[in-house]
């Protein structure tokens, strides 16, 4: 029900990122002290979620031999900011290939997501057709799914096919899986635009890509905006059908990689550390940049 | 919304395409294929890399598959014979249940909480949301080898800080034994988890119009009482949402458990999924993980079933 689809936007030049910012706060007049109670709450919130990733970077500029140091330092006694640079030569596993890779695999898997499920959301949003529910509760099912669960008949599959071990084979399975979300999302945004936009075009002789393209997608930015950066974070991270179906080091993504420090007799850890920084960083601005949306877009594209 | 949108269709392709009109008895064919070019790609991954995986993976299950990956002929039943024999299996069963139950009733009373704080107005909250958002956007292997790395018992930072803090006397190997790490895991399962949990429930908190606060104020409520007689039934279908997603997830997460527990040696911290992959990867015995992948599929299964039976989440949706 909370389906934040934008509002009928008449103005669509004006992404609406920056609507006016409804500061709903609930009906509350209350004391300074109640303030400052929940303040101190908001700050043990923050401190406990910054507090793994605060370990990261600063772990990240110690020499390998303070990071293994018995007892721990908490502060570096001395910075090593050059670890970003000598990080990837580092003999564990070809960092520099492995970051290349998890670029690919996001970036090609968003892409084909986005051209095989733009379509599907517009059509069934706007259309009737016989099979439509039996496409959408199809849908449903795939987002219940998980390559995890599904990994020993995925990995025989593209073994037959032949292309196990392949950037193709997780750019597909990727696509596949984070589908549902980005055509429900999309699908919303669809249904929230009122069709006599479209036959006002239509009428203009415009058609049916010219509608779709030109008249729809400004007014459904932000939902698209939204599906991209769930996908791509997700393809970003995955971890559990990489694991089986990449086999060649060179072709693993980061999130499988930085798995093989651990047991090391002496792991670098301070390595492990700047990659993962180096990884997380730009997928979290991403997600902060769509944090008004994932309040509100949210449950519309995961409720059904 | 889709009640909404359902209505809306039902006028639209007559109207939205005047110039072509369809009647008689091709028409729905024609429809369909119409709608064809718009839907088939979607169809051809979803049946490619879902649904065909997900029948191979059955009928593999029946199969007598080699190390090296040749299939030597049906096997009947014998896979899932050989997980009845296997000793640990019933404990495997138990702790996955112990794991999903653990770690979505401790995700959802914290993000309830979590939510509630959010909610309100108070200086710097966007930065304390911000925050909240990381643990959903990083990795969660990343985010799991930090706290691997803290919990070591020589140069663990983790370890270090408890005994500093005067909770424990001397560092301890958390990660080197089966019950500490697996519960160390709930946790990470837990912190990883709230992001989304979260935004949902405070997306269902947005929802709530604020003169029901101010009418159950009028009529003496007192807080406690407002919240469970008013939040909560409004939260219902949010709330439904967050547990049935979480219950997918967690039992299909892999990493955490696959970092904190994957060199311990034995079965005593696997669940269904860690053990799927022990069977795939150094066991190469893919039969029997497909037959134990098919039991996880059902068991997740017969889960969402009976929630949606119970729960009814979309009643009111």
């Amino acid at each position: 029900m909370t389906v934040t689809a934008p509002a009928p936007a008449t103005d669509a030049a004006q992404p609406v990122v920056h609507a006016p910012r409804r500061r709903k706060f609930t009906a509350d007049q209350v004391g300074a002290g109640t303030v400052v109670w929940r303040m101190i709450a908001g700050l043990v919130v923050l401190v406990v979620f910054v507090a793994p990733y605060a370990i990261m970077l600063v772990s990240s500029l110690k020499s390998k031999s303070e990071i293994l140091q018995v007892p721990p330092t908490f502060i570096p006694t001395e910075w090593h900011p050059e670890n970003y640079i000598t990080m990837w030569s580092t003999p564990e596993t070809p960092l520099v290939q492995n970051l290349i890779s998890t670029i690919i695999i996001a970036v090609f898997a968003t892409l084909l997501v986005l051209a095989v499920s733009l379509p599907a959301a517009y059509y069934t949003a706007r259309f009737r057709f016989p099979g439509r529910l039996v496409f959408l509760f199809l849908v449903i099912v795939t987002q219940m799914l998980q390559p995890a669960v599904l990994t020993s008949g995925l990995f025989r599959e593209f073994q037959f096919l032949g292309i196990s071990d392949t950037w193709v084979a997780m750019i597909l399975i990727n696509a596949a899986f984070n589908l549902s979300f980005a055509v429900w999302i999309m699908h919303s945004f669809f249904a929230g635009v009122p069709k006599e936009i479209d036959e006002a075009a239509q009428l203009d002789g415009a058609g049916r890509f010219a509608v779709l393209f030109r008249i729809n997608l400004p007014l459904v930015w932000p939902g698209i905006v939204t599906a991209i950066v769930f996908t791509f974070v997700s393809c970003w991270n995955e971890f559990a059908a990489s694991l089986v179906i990449l086999s060649t080091a060179g072709n693993q993504p980061l999130s499988v990689a930085l798995t093989k420090f651990v047991g090391q007799y002496a792991t670098s850890w301070q390595y492990v550390f700047g990659v993962s920084i180096v990884a997380i960083v730009p997928v979290v601005i991403l997600f902060m940049l769509i944090e008004k949306r994932l309040v509100g877009g949210l449950t519309a594209g995961s409720v059904k | 919304m889709t009640q909404q949108s359902a209505v809306d269709e039902r006028t639209t392709p007559a109207e939205a395409t005047p110039s072509r009109p369809r009647r008689g008895a091709g028409r729905s064919g024609k429809d369909l294929m119409m709608a064809l070019p718009w839907i088939a790609p979607a169809l051809v991954l979803i049946f490619g890399v879902v649904l065909f995986p997900a029948a191979v993976m059955f009928y593999n299950s029946t199969r007598d598959i080699s190390q090296s990956g040749i299939d030597r002929g049906p096997a009947g039943f014998a896979n899932y014979q050989t997980l009845l024999d296997f000793g640990p299996i019933w404990g495997v069963l138990g702790r996955t249940f112990v794991w999903v139950i653990a770690v979505v009733v401790c995700t959802v009373l914290i993000s309830l909480a979590l939510a509630q704080l959010l909610n309100k107005a108070f200086p710097g909250r966007q930065l304390v949301r911000m925050a909240v958002i990381i643990p959903w956007a990083a990795s969660v292997v990343m985010t799991t080898l930090v706290v691997y790395y803290g919990l070591d018992p020589f140069y663990g930072i983790i370890n270090e800080a408890l005994v500093q803090l005067g909770i424990i006397d001397t560092p301890y190997g958390w990660t080197k034994n089966a019950v500490s790490a697996f519960t160390w895991s709930i946790g990470i399962a837990v912190f990883v988890s709230l992001p989304f949990t979260t935004y949902t429930l405070l997306a269902g908190l947005q929802t709530l119009p604020a003169d029901v606060f101010e009418a159950a104020k009028m009529d003496g409520a007192g807080r406690i009482r407002t919240y469970v007689s008013i939040v909560l039934p409004q939260l219902r279908s949010a709330l439904a949402v967050a547990i049935l997603i979480n219950i997918i997830n967690v039992f299909n997460s892999l990493p955490i458990l696959k970092v904190m527990t994957g060199s311990i040696p034995g079965y005593d911290a696997d669940t269904v999924m860690t053990l799927i992959f022990k069977y795939i990867q150094t066991e190469h015995k893919i039969d029997v993980a497909s037959a134990l992948s098919v039991v996880g599929f059902l068991i997740v299964l017969v889960i969402v079933a009976i929630y949606v039976r119970v729960v009814k989440p979309m009643k009111e949706v």
